[in-house]
């Protein structure tokens, strides 16, 4: 475990983000053109890398059924369309998602650890994710303490991660810096690098509950991150940005910036994520259009 | 130094979402007038100024058809005094497209009128095609028109009468509209989305296309989020084709009828677009 003054040194010695270039650059990969078959390849892999969320408080055990059928085909009229990344709903409702997803091969992720305030006491929180774990959630997607993250407390956001992480078990840990509250650039990498140190196996964006949520330049920052993670390290680290991604031309622009910023490796279900939930009925809507050659609209698919 | 000012060109631009975008092709082509000689370039859109123009439609669905029938009816009117004021700015389009001074005049006191008597039509037409049904039992039984959604208008060449004929009565009751101007005379129809765009209609009631007919039409009537195509404007042997493609989503068709649009118009053009709601209600307590 690191000491605090450590961690301090360490994520204040990272080099500064260029706030105007970052933004330029991220705005000049979403330019890219992708057509008829790139077009329907990134679309398949699009809907491979989903997380399927629903997080309302009105979320009912026939919802979330609802959607792991969703997930599980997601175009009854198209039964090539694949199967979606995961099912991403709140801990108590994991047991229904897992009895509803059985020998789909799809898992399920749950927020967890007071999400998405993360204001808790940590006994809380962690008992939180044993819960969630219990019920059988593959994945458990935990939101940092922003507020000793902004005030400097970075060892707590680190122990947070850790205790966190060991009570995941076997369960894939993601990180939500909730980078809509971090204010800077700078804030983010940092973020990035104290979660990926302290084991994150993913860093994901946003809670999708607070605006902006995730933002072409703040992941492409995070993907910089998990690259130079790599580099120093060996450990790969995935990416997944969530809320506010709804079209399937912005979905494209994202996966363009996996392949240009973090590299191809990173262009798989396994790192690198997209949490949305109305981007699955645009998704397939482009899909039908490329099969059919008409237009298609939102009648003719399910709401959730 | 010359004391002769430069005239300010117009850019005759399509119509979306309450704005005016030039086509997303970059293309236009040339609108001569009736001798031949060259007005203005109008934009010439393609099938993603459709698909735009549908999401427009569709987005503004909700909010137009929810309004009270007498509110609908007030914004129409308000497109009437606005015609009114830009009078003279038709009628010479109108003559440069080649009409003589009193038929260009006639036309535009004619498109006016018609807009007014739609407008008018507003809060009457659920009267006149609902119902209150007897029914054998303790019930109020009411059928009221509903409107149908999105409606895709091929606009026939009259060029503003015939525009206005056509639009008016897919929009009053509360349907939001795509239209593609006429193809020969298209620069009316763009005065008269200026005329919209400035008469508190939203954005996306009526959106306008300038382009070939030929090349939209298939794709307005093939969307599958388009619930209705008129095809007032669509030469007899392209018909069947389009109707063909509008069988995917049992779109409702309205073919080709009259040509006279001086002619008292009736209600047909406004029903076509209706779809009728029947509800039960129990008798109070």
């Amino acid at each position: 475990m690191p000491t605090g003054a450590e961690l301090r040194g360490f994520l204040h010695g990272l080099p500064g983000v260029d706030q105007v270039g970052a933004d330029e650059r991220a705005a000049r990969l979403g330019t890219r053109s992708i057509k008829t078959t790139a077009k329907a390849r990134a679309i398949d892999l699009a809907i491979s890398m989903l997380d399927l969320t629903t997080l309302e408080g009105a979320d009912t055990a026939g919802k979330v059924r609802a959607l792991c059928a969703k997930a599980v085909r997601p175009d009854p009229a198209q039964p090539d369309a694949p199967k979606v990344g995961a099912v991403c709903v709140y801990s108590d409702l994991v047991g229904v998602a897992v009895d509803a997803l059985r020998g789909s091969g799809i898992g399920v992720a749950s927020v967890a650890t007071a999400f998405p305030a993360g204001r808790a006491p940590l006994e809380a929180k962690l008992a939180d994710t044993r819960a969630a774990v219990a019920a059988g959630a593959a994945e458990i997607d935990m939101v940092i303490d922003r507020g000793a993250f902004l005030a400097g407390d970075y060892l707590k956001v680190h122990e947070e991660i850790v205790e966190t992480k060991r009570a995941c078990g076997d369960a894939h840990l993601k990180v939500i810096l909730e980078t809509g509250e971090l204010r800077t650039y700078d804030n983010v990498r940092r973020a990035s690098w104290l979660a990926m140190r302290a084991g994150a196996d993913f860093i994901k964006t946003s809670t999708g509950k607070i605006s902006p949520a995730a933002t072409p330049p703040v992941t492409m920052i995070m993907l910089e991150a998990v690259r130079d993670f790599r580099d120093a390290t060996g450990r790969t680290v995935g990416v997944k940005p969530a809320g506010g991604i709804r079209t399937t031309k912005d979905a494209i622009k994202y996966l363009v910036m996996v392949n240009e910023v973090a590299g191809p490796d990173w262009l798989t279900p396994d790192l690198f994520r997209i949490g949305a939930s109305s981007l699955l009925n645009d998704l397939l809507m482009q899909r039908r259009k490329l099969a059919t050659g008409v237009y298609s609209g939102p009648d003719h698919f399910t709401l959730d | 130094m010359s004391t002769e000012r430069l005239s300010v060109r117009k850019t005759y631009k399509l119509f979306i979402g309450g704005g005016f975008p030039r086509s997303e092709s970059g293309r236009s082509y040339v609108v001569n007038d009736a001798k031949g000689r060259f007005l203005a370039n109008a934009s010439q859109a393609s099938r993603k100024d459709v698909r735009d123009a549908v999401v427009a439609a569709r987005k503004a669905f909700g909010g137009w058809s929810s309004r009270t029938p007498y509110n609908r009816g007030q914004i129409l009117y308000r497109v009437a005094e606005m015609l009114e004021g830009r009078r003279a700015q038709f009628v010479e389009e109108l003559r440069a497209a080649g009409a003589a001074k009193t038929a260009a005049s006639a036309e535009v006191d004619a498109a006016i009128d018609r807009w007014v008597w739609y407008a008018g039509w507003a809060d009457k037409v659920g009267a006149v095609v609902g119902n209150g049904n007897p029914v054998a039992g303790p019930f109020f039984n009411l059928s009221t028109p509903e409107p149908t959604g999105v409606v895709g208008i091929v606009a026939p060449d009259g060029p503003l009468l015939g525009l206005v004929s056509v639009v008016a009565p897919a929009i009053v009751t509360g349907n939001t509209a795509v239209v593609v101007a006429s193809e020969p005379a298209p620069l009316a129809a763009i005065t008269l989305a200026e005329v919209l765009a400035t008469s508190d209609l939203p954005g996306g009631v009526v959106n306008l296309l300038t382009g070939r007919r030929a090349e939209l039409a298939p794709w307005l009537a093939s969307h599958m989020d388009v619930n209705a195509i008129d095809l007032a404007g669509v030469s007899a042997d392209a018909v069947a084709d389009l109707e063909k493609a509008a069988a995917d989503n049992l779109k409702r068709v309205l073919r080709p009828g009259l040509s006279d649009w001086s002619d008292e118009p009736g209600i047909d053009r406004m029903t076509a677009f209706l779809e009728t709601k029947t509800v039960w209600h129990p008798v109070g307590v």
